[in-house]
């Protein structure tokens, strides 16, 4: 069940602020986009499985088009030539959108310190949650959509309206 | 009779004579050494005739070795034969200032990507090469990686403390 926010309430009535009632129904409800590149996407195959489920948290519909889902999670090794991808994928995604970072090498480049690999994927694309491990466990990247949670459930309505949030994508050179 | 080692080597030298150096036969494959001027006469003669009939293009490669001057870069061919299941591996040498070797895509079509992924990882300049650009990394690189001058961790990385890994 999921904790109702605060307000007033009262016979046949409840009030509280419209951006509460957004955030719950948003952050019960993520669609994610698994960006799967290696070894952690495996783990996270078996994070989608039935037994760890990553459905008991409302994210159980994977999409596998950009253009509907809400989280991209980018899992394993991004080469410098797939970096053009990635950012491609990300920006086919509608506002409000956010990315985590599953796995050493998606976060920092990990063991690959190497001329063609990409040292982490925040070179191309802003992130929100990184999620260490190599690769990490299922738990952990449960934990991860749980920070993703936290972050949808609070995000104000006009984050992204906001000149700080139009920063952030201009220092990426995204429009 | 089946086909030896012993046979291609006099084959080869009844053709090309002293040109041919360096045979030797590591873990039982032949392995010699051609002029880089050379590589395409010695490839259309292995192709073409009739009792070695290496018409199998394994593979193309590169090594640097920095310390040979003159001869920095070695163009490996490695050839099969399929017929007879034989394979067999020659190196041309050819110095890094001019990287220039004839290319072996008029021979065998397999030789294009081959010798894209030479370019792409030596700078060998493959002459004639219909195409010649990189091919598995990204086009904006201005180096050619597996050239031992470049240090092999990626140098965009700003926060990596040495201290942190034990080397400070």
């Amino acid at each position: 069940m999921v904790e109702m926010p605060d307000g007033h309430m009262g016979e046949g009535f409840f009030a509280t602020s419209l951006d509460k009632v957004i955030g719950l129904a948003r952050k019960n409800s993520i669609w994610p986009l698994p960006f799967a590149t290696s070894c952690c996407g495996i783990e996270f195959m078996g994070t989608m499985g039935s037994h760890y489920d990553i459905g008991r948290f409302g994210a159980e519909r994977v999409g596998f088009s950009p253009r509907q889902c809400d989280l991209m999670m980018v899992m394993g090794t991004i080469a410098k030539k797939m970096g053009p991808v990635v950012k491609q994928v990300y920006l086919q995604m509608a506002e409000p959108r956010w990315v985590m970072a599953v796995g050493a090498c998606a976060s920092s480049g990990g063991i690959f310190d190497t001329y063609s690999v990409l040292q982490g994927i925040d070179q191309v694309i802003p992130v929100d949650v990184y999620v260490p491990g190599c690769p990490p466990r299922p738990e952990a990247i449960i934990d991860g959509l749980l920070r993703i949670q936290d972050l949808v459930g609070k995000e104000s309505l006009r984050r992204r309206e906001s000149e700080h949030y139009k920063a952030l994508l201009e220092s990426y050179g995204i429009q | 009779m089946p086909l030896t080692n012993e046979t291609i080597k006099t084959r080869l030298t009844e053709k090309f004579g002293e040109q041919l150096t360096g045979f030797e036969e590591p873990y039982g494959m032949l392995t010699f050494e051609a002029p880089k001027k050379q590589n395409l006469k010695v490839l259309n003669f292995l192709y073409d005739d009739e009792e070695l009939k290496f018409r199998f293009l394994t593979d193309i490669t590169g090594v640097h070795y920095p310390d040979k001057a003159g001869r920095e870069l070695a163009i490996v061919y490695h050839l099969h034969n399929m017929v007879d299941n034989v394979r067999i591996r020659f190196k041309v040498f050819t110095g890094i200032n001019q990287p220039d070797v004839y290319t072996a895509t008029g021979l065998f079509s397999a030789a294009n990507w081959m010798e894209r992924e030479t370019f792409d990882f030596l700078g060998v300049n493959f002459v004639g090469h219909p195409n010649l650009k990189r091919i598995l990394n990204v086009e904006e690189m201005d180096y050619h990686p597996l050239r031992k001058e470049y240090p092999l961790e990626d140098q965009t990385r700003i926060d990596k403390d040495d201290e942190m890994f034990g080397r400070g």
